[in-house]
């Protein structure tokens, strides 16, 4: 006597919502992906422990200084005195801004000051010193 | 269809990069902002050129100031602590002295001028 396996289960996943699947995905890449990346200007951070993330990156204006003093806002060289303007430009166009301040380690604290003083006169007074994690 | 898709997926998929943006958030103080503080309420940190700490005229390594600050908070918690640095101070050491002042959650933090 034969025996015929008549009612073989199929075992196949089903492939036609794929191409649904992968638009979602990409979809949600293109809303996330911010293409203009900041080159700014060489610098090493400094290092912290208590370190907090900044939540949005449109929000963000990237100051970088380096320890000479040079001063690139948003890939712009700025002479110092020009910071206060263009971080106001900044601010009257989206007042949740706040200013990434990536200064090298061995900036002295004269630049630092000058700076702050530049910030404060154009009323930004959200600032976050970027650093980088301390490694123990 | 699936293979556009497919591509487009890996393009955005290798330009995103999550945000690296991380550092330690302090608020500046208004311009003209100066109120009358009681003194009690007020402690100073100093930092000289070579990254010393001066803690209300007491040297005080800089690892320590986590605890010293955190039992002065205990004592008194509407304290202010005022940094103030020398023009020749390095920005590490100020970053360090802010990451001992955020780590013994020290809130209000207001940065002196330093004088020229």
């Amino acid at each position: 006597m034969k025996f015929s396996v008549r009612n073989k289960p199929k075992s196949e996943i089903s492939t036609a919502s794929m191409p649904d699947i992968i638009f979602m995905l990409l979809v949600f890449f293109m809303v996330t992906t911010v293409l203009r990346e900041y080159e700014g200007l060489p610098i090493a951070l400094p290092s912290a422990t208590k370190i907090e993330k900044l939540k949005s990156k449109r929000n963000t204006a990237h100051l970088w200084v380096n320890k000479v003093g040079l001063v690139s806002i948003d890939d712009k060289r700025v002479p110092m005195s020009a910071v206060r303007h263009v971080i106001y430009a900044k601010l009257a166009e989206n007042p949740k801004l706040i200013t990434s301040l990536k200064a090298d380690k061995e900036t002295t604290m004269r630049i630092i000051t000058d700076l702050h003083q530049e910030l404060r006169n154009a009323n930004a007074l959200k600032v976050n010193y970027s650093a980088k994690t301390r490694v123990n | 269809m699936a293979d556009i898709a497919f591509l487009l997926l890996v393009f955005f998929l290798v330009t995103t990069t999550i945000s690296m943006d991380k550092g330690i958030g302090l608020v500046l103080p208004a311009i003209g902002e100066e109120l009358e503080v009681n003194p009690k309420n007020i402690t100073n940190v100093l930092i000289n050129a070579a990254g010393q700490v001066l803690l209300d005229e007491e040297l005080v390594p800089v690892n320590q100031l986590k605890g010293r600050i955190k039992t002065m908070l205990a004592r008194n918690d509407k304290l202010i602590v005022s940094v103030k640095t020398h023009p020749l101070t390095r920005h590490q050491a100020f970053i360090d002295v802010l990451d001992q002042l955020k780590q013994a959650r020290a809130t209000r933090i207001s940065i002196a001028e330093p004088d020229r």
